[in-house]
């Protein structure tokens, strides 16, 4: 069945924003939805995937290469050609074994022919895609580290039989999970450009509204994609105008200095938090066709570019989000 | 025969209410009707003939079983070595998720939060699975994780019945086939509507509960042979779905006990007739069935389920760890041996018995009846193993708490430890007089160094509460880090006056006390608070509950009680 439309998502405009900013500049680098169960949190992951602009790829190369030069040895790629496909969003499930994620040899082959062939793995066939974690807070420690070292290089390697295999493996990270089921690694969390909390919706309207579209989609799947498909694609073709607008928008030392002192208000950790806020608000400056980024954009790219970066206050009990909210009607009023 | 061919109610009423075993076979019917879109039955009861004589009406679902500790690779399925082996070729073995049909899933209450999650996501992800989940949960604190119970339609509890109640459930496949049949042409009107509008009411937050309960109002009414979603429909989805989700009942509903069986209730029905659009008619007689469906307590119970795996299980054990020693077995992992791991010697075979054939290739001159084995093969054994727990005493030493007071709680732990001794638990002490709270004793074993501190600890002045509570966290979120497992037990007579920041402000201490409080709560440390004052004041209620800690008052405990009350509250 082809994935519930994004548009035809009620609410979550927090969550909807975020993905659609992640979409426009990759390099803010992926989203954590956490929050309530059955709020919708995978649908909307699973939406995006028909959001994402195509990319070019070399038809046979397993790790998606952008030029036939780039293609690695071992995958003996004779089809050289370039075909636009889908940008890949894999998924990661839980449980998965360290070979599925990193690749490994090919038993087929090691079996039947006696021969040693790397058969690739999650990781290159999300390399220039996502990355999808369902419930990442209970991934796996070494499955956690083996993420988090290939995210830092760029490159995953793989010594098997006395073999030595590299790829790129670039990718953007989007997790989702219910924090009442556990807390996330402070490193991973880091990972992540940008989180949104989801909760249920309050308004009794809203969840009717929620509850008739889910049972529209599944009733008359056919019916309800033809209402749907063509906002989504409005949405699609605005991301594409917004990624070709980007590198126009303009930061000005006012920009700047709001992004600093919010950061330094807030306590965030390094120069991560920073660098996100400023990407995440002219990503959203360039979806509204703004030329420049003003105090708004910042002011609605603070909470899901800060939130997961501060450090826990004890005595706050209200969430990061609240203390986010509270630091930028103070500093930027 | 369909349930209401002979029925005993006027038209639209149930009968369950009559006769609950009725209920539970209805149960079983639906399930049997729409397994898919019901998508499974939570059934909570003991192992016993009552519980397989309901489970006997599902043969025609065919479950296939898995338990608590089903590997992944039985449930995703994989490569099967022997026969890929024999025949030279790849052959997988299929995963207890990867086949059509119901799934049974027994010992629920046991099922670790990985598995719950991997069978959500199964459920997702399949929209043909089912899952029965097998709870046999008989303390309180236990029972079905959430992420699996919220996806499941149906509730039954089987506790109440005795044998006698009950009777063999028998379904003819042919009805269950002639309903299944009907079930796209049910005409839905304004049902979704309606059950989205009564879970909002009765405070069940996931959007998945009203759903559910549509497919179940939608599964009775092809069994009544109805063409559309009635009355009748609505009120048994929600006595099966909602009931056990309710967060809340509204309370201008009238309690249970009041009112009397079966009253003919015609005016608002007649008036729902009349104009079903009309948003702000309260749906009372759903709500009502959700309540009749309820036996008293079910809520409390339920939700003490809830906050005891919110806490992370109940407090009488420590927490999970990976051990490489001991405790339950764990799949093996690759990895380096030396340091105490032991090598999985069947495991390293398996890994390394598919490369035979490409290593002799690679090495040749090497006996032909050698097995080669690489670095890279070896396997370790893991283990889930419980971490340490470590009791955090906070003993009020001011002077509010009169000395002797003090001195009977230096009785209490003296007691304490010497039984945290013998079950190898840890013991901090934190004292708090004057200024501000300190760290007598970090977490430690030693009984006699744990007795010199004690007695050590002078006693007098004000009450620095706050900083008690801030000291305790802390402490309490170092053990975490350390692997343990901490429980608080505050000792005090909850009347703070000095401040974090030393002052002696009342308000202002009481605020940050009720604040640390959550923040408390908020991080899932158990814990324990002991009134020690002559009579006990509503602050440290109110307090302990903002903690969502146990609250005992002592107004007269002597050592030996104070010690037996918390050994029995901390379950240890």
């Amino acid at each position: 069945m082809t994935p519930f439309p994004f548009t035809a998502i009620v609410g979550q405009d927090e969550m909807k924003t975020a993905m659609i900013l992640t979409a426009i500049d990759p390099k803010i680098g992926g989203v954590l939805v956490f929050g309530d169960r059955g709020t919708g949190k995978s649908t909307a992951v699973r939406a995006l995937a028909a959001l994402l602009p195509p990319i070019e790829s070399v038809a046979g190369c397993p790790v998606n290469s952008a030029r036939p030069e780039d293609c690695p040895d071992w995958a003996e790629i004779t089809d050289t050609t370039l075909v636009e496909r889908p940008t890949p969003v894999v998924d990661l499930p839980l449980g998965v074994s360290e070979d599925r994620v990193t690749g490994a040899l090919d038993i087929e082959r090691a079996l039947t022919r006696g021969e040693k062939a790397f058969q690739a793995g999650l990781l290159a066939r999300a390399n220039r895609g996502y990355l999808y974690i369902d419930e990442v807070n209970l991934l796996e420690d070494h499955i956690v580290d083996l993420l988090l070292d290939v995210a830092q290089s760029g490159e995953n390697v793989v010594e098997r039989e006395g073999m030595s295999i590299r790829h790129p493996a670039r990718f953007v990270l989007v997790g989702s999970g219910n924090p009442e089921e556990g807390e996330l690694r402070p490193q991973l969390l880091d990972r992540f450009g940008l989180s949104v909390e989801v909760t249920s919706p309050k308004e009794i309207e809203t969840r009717i509204e929620v509850i008739r579209r889910r049972d529209a989609y599944e009733t008359d799947h056919a019916g309800f994609m033809e209402e749907w498909q063509p906002q989504d694609a409005a949405l699609r073709a605005r991301i594409l105008d917004a990624r070709a607008a980007l590198p126009e928008v303009r930061s000005s030392n006012v920009a700047l200095h709001d992004c600093a002192s919010v950061c330094l208000a807030l306590g965030s950790d390094g120069l991560r938090g920073e660098l996100t806020l400023l990407r995440t608000a002219r990503a959203l400056a360039a979806f509204e066709s703004a030329p420049e980024i003003t105090r708004a954009h910042i002011r609605t790219a603070a909470p899901m570019a800060l939130r997961h970066r501060l450090r826990r206050d004890p005595l706050d009990e209200a969430g990061s989000g609240a203390r986010v909210a509270r630091q930028l009607a103070e500093v930027l009023p | 025969m369909t349930p209401y061919d002979d029925t005993t109610g006027p038209p639209g009423r149930p009968p369950p209410q009559t006769d609950p075993w009725a209920m539970v076979e209805l149960a079983i019917t639906l399930l049997a009707i729409d397994p898919a879109g019901l998508r499974g039955l939570w059934l909570r009861a003991r192992a016993g003939p009552v519980r397989d004589r309901a489970l006997a009406g599902l043969k025609t679902v065919a479950p296939r079983k898995l338990h608590p500790f089903t590997s992944d690779e039985a449930l995703m399925g994989g490569l099967d070595l022997s026969a890929t082996l024999a025949s030279g070729a790849m052959q997988r073995h299929a995963g207890l998720l990867e086949q059509p049909g119901a799934l049974e899933l027994t010992m629920a209450e046991r099922c670790p939060p990985g598995l719950a999650v991997r069978l959500g996501q199964a459920l997702d992800r399949d929209p043909a699975l089912a899952l029965i989940a097998l709870d046999e949960a008989c303390e309180e604190g236990e029972g079905l994780q959430q992420s699996l119970a919220d996806r499941l339609g149906l509730f039954l509890d089987l506790d109440g019945f005795a044998w006698g109640e009950t009777a063999d459930i028998t379904l003819s496949p042919a009805l269950i086939a002639t309903a299944q049949a009907r079930l796209t042409g049910i005409a839905s009107g304004t049902a979704l509507t309606r059950l989205a509008r009564v879970a909002a009411e009765l405070g069940i937050a996931s959007l998945r509960a009203p759903l559910l309960a549509h497919a179940c109002a939608r599964a009775h009414a092809a069994w009544r042979g109805a063409e559309a979603i009635e009355e009748a429909d609505l009120e048994i989805a929600v006595a099966l779905c909602f009931a056990h989700k309710a967060q809340q009942l509204p309370e201008d509903a009238p309690a249970p006990e009041d009112s009397p069986p079966e009253p003919p209730e015609d005016q608002p029905e007649e008036g729902r007739d009349r104009d079903e659009s009309e948003l702000d008619i309260p749906e009372d007689m759903l709500i009502e069935a959700a309540r009749s469906a309820l036996p008293p307590g079910l809520i409390a119970q339920l939700q003490a389920a809830r906050l005891a795996r919110a806490q992370g299980g109940p407090s009488g054990a420590g927490a999970k760890r990976k051990s490489m020693r001991r405790g339950r077995p764990l799949p093996s992992r690759a990895g380096k041996p030396g340091s105490g791991a032991r090598v999985d010697v069947i495991a390293t075979l398996r890994q390394a018995a598919p490369w035979q054939k490409m290593r002799r290739a690679m090495l040749p001159g090497r006996a032909p009846d050698r097995l080669l084995l690489m670095p890279a093969d070896i396997r370790l054994k893991r283990y889930q193993d419980q971490t340490d727990r470590v009791l955090i005493f906070v003993v009020d030493a001011s002077g509010s708490a009169a000395l002797a007071r003090l001195a009977e709680a230096k009785g209490a732990v003296e007691l304490m430890l010497a039984e945290a001794y013998s079950t190898r638990d840890h013991v901090a002490l934190v004292a708090f007089r004057g200024h501000q709270a300190e760290l007598c004793l970090p977490p430690s074993r030693s009984l006699v160094q744990t007795k010199r501190r004690l007695a050590g600890l002078p006693g007098g002045g004000a009450t620095p509460l706050a900083s008690a509570l801030q000291l305790a966290l802390a402490t309490a979120e170092q053990a975490r880090g350390h692997g343990m497992t901490p429980t608080l037990a505050f000792l005090t007579d909850g009347r703070g006056n000095i401040a974090l920041d030393g002052s002696a402000n009342r308000a202002q201490a009481a605020e940050e006390a009720t604040q640390l409080a959550r923040a408390i709560a908020a991080r899932g440390v158990p814990s324990l608070v002991i009134d020690t004052s002559l009579r006990p004041k509503p602050q440290l209620a109110a307090l302990s509950a903002e903690m969502r800690a146990t609250l005992i008052a002592l107004p007269r405990a002597d050592a030996r009680s104070l010690s037996a009350t918390l050994s029995a509250a901390l379950g240890g």
